[in-house]
């Protein structure tokens, strides 16, 4: 059968034309004008600089059987699967309406027609997985849990996991398709541990992209890493050879933690406040005492008052590179809301994603920085911590996720 | 009970035309074994079965409960496929069973306390035995089936009478130690009674599934008058009529003739409602005795599966092997939760217990919905 997307096979099939349509691989990792879809295989596995899509959908899965070579199998399948579905296909080689009658369908059917909607699907291992099938000895150091940080409320459901998945998407039908085809292959081998939708973007990730607005309605990474930053990207993104094991290599590490948000307490406070808090305006995103967005901060200039400008506990300065030995990461998280809380107030927050060359020396010591004094403490709860190694890109059809991690000797 | 009733009502409609009489098979009771009836003592601890090699064709067992408990006995071909088996042998009774069986190696079993594997022997059957043609074995699939819905069906007819009579006996005890197990019978068999649609409801309805003007009857109308009222003595004519619909839908799904199809698609509709009703507690909110469900459920599932084995075998050895070993990984789960003879309650579980249990259905789940496709595949 023809490797038809799912759009222009119903297309095709409307005007009544037997084609096919050839897709063009294409090397970079911005999504194709044409078929809207990200290039699947590369150096590094999509979804961490490919400009960041408007959509997530995270899932952390528990391995839950004991069987390596069932475990293997499985990753065969779901990378089968998810090359599939990056390139707007259906996640199994029959598809959601081709099959005979009595089988269930093995594709769920609710991305048909819809586009590949420039989705990556991005996936990590966790440190509990390196406790099991004869891992230990390739566990990287830079894989260690996270500790604990001051003011922690975490949710031990929500945490950790062997194997996390992240679909990123233009379109919120589409990374769920992606997700839920996934669980679905997965069954019995791994299980749901928990989940999380996002639907409003809060980083760019290229300069191609305007920054945008978390919960709080901050412009929120104005000074993250961006594609188009090679060199910074070796520097602080890509493992590097030597760094740890070579099955890491070309690979990050990626930090999630759900940040709940008390925004209802956040509104009633005044604005003067809430940007001395964050250490910017709020309109244009200007660091406190500048005009521009990507002015420098200034962490020096004192006020008529003889008070620093930029408050010694605003959340730009504890979080800067500067403060920080120059850690940076590349963050691209997004806003979730999660209906209710019964209380009245909205369960919404920020999921914070990040990538980096070493948790150790970015998010552990930035996290440090902030747990403990940041303002914006009082206005946030930190529910659900995780890390995962995510390794590089796949070199082409014979490669699969997890075979340089698995298939060793 | 499920929301959609006329599923496998639907299924029967589908593209799979064989219409299967059942083929006497031994169940008539009125075969003549040679060399006279193959008598087996059960007691709680023993399972005396007289010979251990017969001749092909039909043989009689006559079995003799010595024991305490409630017994059954079983002939068990590879893959625990059903054979033959008589339910609900009562302490002090005798039981005959006719069973044909062409040559191969089988299992006896009794199980004292109609629980686990029972008490296993071998039993080998000497003769000529042509293998089946893919018709003849889909036929047989079916009538195997129906013995084993002919089984279920006396015996839940007879337990409900007992639980039925504790009811109006003001028993409550006694009637709650006999609701579970009643329910056993039917839980086995479920999608058969589905075919039926007003009488599942009647039946086996929860309170908030009954209809504007009807009343809320049946198994769970009477567990809440046992569990939250601890008053059953306004219940008799609710007991009375579950009595009546029990014996309709028995004679219904006796006459009634399935397809292979519709076995295949019976075992996975078992597994759906252990998914969506007795890992959440809904079926049994008020006595919390779902784990007896869960466990009737899957046996159901398994009983189907096995009457399908010989053609799975056949068209997809694959996929039996991952069907075993899946249907061990539940039996293994759900045995960690076993009180006596009987089950823990569902509030006694936790929610990392149900979790468990919940990804031990979903991996027997997903491979039991590929059973249809191939037993529809055309040989």
């Amino acid at each position: 059968m023809v490797a038809l997307s799912r759009r222009s096979a119903l297309a095709l099939a409307g005007a009544g034309v037997a084609g096919s349509a050839a897709l063009v691989a294409c090397k970079s990792s911005k999504p194709d004008p044409v078929t809207d879809a990200v290039a699947f295989t590369g150096e590094h596995q999509a979804g961490i600089v490919t400009p960041a899509q408007d959509r997530l959908h995270f899932v952390a899965f528990d391995v839950i059987t004991k069987d390596r070579d069932r475990l293997v199998q499985l990753l065969k399948d779901w990378t089968a699967a998810a090359a599939r579905m990056t390139q707007g296909r259906d996640a199994g080689e029959i598809g959601a309406v081709a099959g005979i009658p009595e089988a269930p369908p093995d594709d769920t059917g609710e991305a048909i027609g819809l586009p590949a909607a420039a989705l990556t699907l991005t996936i990590g291992f966790g440190p509990s997985l390196f406790r099991r099938f004869g891992l230990g000895a390739r566990q990287p150091a830079a894989l260690a849990p996270l500790p604990k940080f001051t003011g922690d409320t975490l949710d031990a459901s929500l945490c950790d996991g062997d194997i996390a998945i992240q679909a990123c998407a233009n379109d919120p039908q589409v990374a769920v398709h992606a997700i839920r085809n996934l669980a679905r292959i997965g069954m019995g081998v791994v299980s749901v541990r928990w989940s999380q939708l996002g639907f409003g973007r809060t980083s760019s990730t290229s300069t191609g992209q305007a920054t945008p607005r978390n919960l709080f309605g901050f412009k929120d990474g104005t000074r993250n890493l961006k594609a188009e930053e090679p060199d910074l990207l070796r520097e602080h993104l890509w493992v590097q050879p030597g760094d740890g094991p070579d099955w890491m290599t070309g690979g990050s590490y990626l930090v999630t933690r759900k940040i709940r948000m008390l925004v209802e307490t956040w509104d009633r406070s005044p604005l003067a406040e809430q940007e001395m808090i964050i250490g910017r305006t709020k309109g244009i995103g200007a660091p406190v005492g500048m005009a521009d967005e990507f002015d420098d901060v200034d962490f020096t200039s004192v006020g008529a008052d003889g008070e620093p400008l930029l408050a010694p506990v605003a959340h730009v300065r504890l979080a800067h590179p500067d403060t920080n030995n120059g850690a940076r990461m590349l963050r691209r998280g997004y806003n979730f809301v999660d209906g209710s809380d019964g209380l009245g107030r909205l369960n919404a927050g920020l999921f914070f994603i990040a990538y980096q060359r070493d948790p150790r020396t970015a998010f552990i010591p930035v996290q440090r920085s902030l747990s403990g004094r940041d303002e914006l403490n009082e206005y946030i709860r930190h529910v659900s911590s995780a890390l995962f190694a995510c390794p590089p890109g796949l070199s082409g059809p014979s490669d699969f996720w997890g075979k340089a991690l698995f298939e060793y000797e | 009970m499920r929301n959609s009733p006329r599923l496998l009502a639907l299924v029967t409609a589908g593209s799979l035309g064989v219409s299967l009489a059942a083929c006497g098979s031994g169940d008539a009771g009125t075969d003549e074994a040679a060399g006279g009836p193959i008598a087996v003592k059960a007691t709680d601890s023993s399972c005396e079965v007289a010979k251990t090699s017969v001749d092909a064709g039909t043989s009689v067992f006559a079995i003799t409960n010595g024991g305490n408990k409630v017994t059954e006995f079983y002939v068990y071909a590879a893959g625990d496929r059903v054979m033959a088996e008589v339910e609900n042998i009562a302490p002090g009774l005798s039981r005959n069973l006719h069973v044909e069986l062409p040559a191969g190696t089988y299992e006896t079993a009794c199980k004292p306390g109609m629980i686990g594997k029972g008490i296993r022997g071998p039993l080998t059957v000497s003769g000529s035995a042509a293998p089946l043609t893919d018709d003849a074995a889909l036929l047989a699939a079916t009538a195997s089936y129906s013995r084993y819905v002919k089984s279920q069906t006396t015996a839940l007819e007879e337990r409900t009478a007992e639980f039925v009579a504790a009811v109006k006996a003001g028993d409550i005890p006694k009637a709650k130690a006999l609701f579970p197990i009643s329910r056993t019978y039917w839980e086995r068999i479920e999608p058969v009674a589905e075919i039926f649609g007003d009488l599942d409801p009647r039946i086996d309805g929860r309170e908030e599934v009954t209809e504007e003007g009807m009343t809320f009857g049946g198994f769970h109308r009477i567990e809440k008058d046992l569990w939250v009222a601890g008053d059953v003595s306004k219940s008799g004519p609710i007991a009375d009529q579950l009595m009546a619909d029990i014996k309709e839908i028995v004679q219904k799904a006796n006459a009634e003739k399935l397809s292979p199809l519709q076995l295949a698609n019976g075992a996975k509709a078992l597994l759906d409602e252990v998914a969506s009703g007795k890992i959440t507690g809904e079926e049994d909110r008020y006595s919390h005795t779902d784990l007896w469900d869960f466990n009737a459920n899957i046996e159901g599932s398994k009983a189907a599966i096995a009457a399908l084995r010989p053609v799975l075998e056949e068209r997809d050895p694959e996929l039996v092997k991952t069907l075993d070993a899946q249907f061990a990984n539940v039996d293994a789960t759900l045995g960690k939760h076993r009180a006596g003879d009987g089950w823990k309650l569902h509030n006694q579980l936790t929610q990392a217990d149900l979790k468990e249990l919940s990804d031990a259905i979903n991996a027997l789940a997903e491979p039991i919905s590929q059973v249809a496709a191939v037993v529809a595949k055309k040989a």
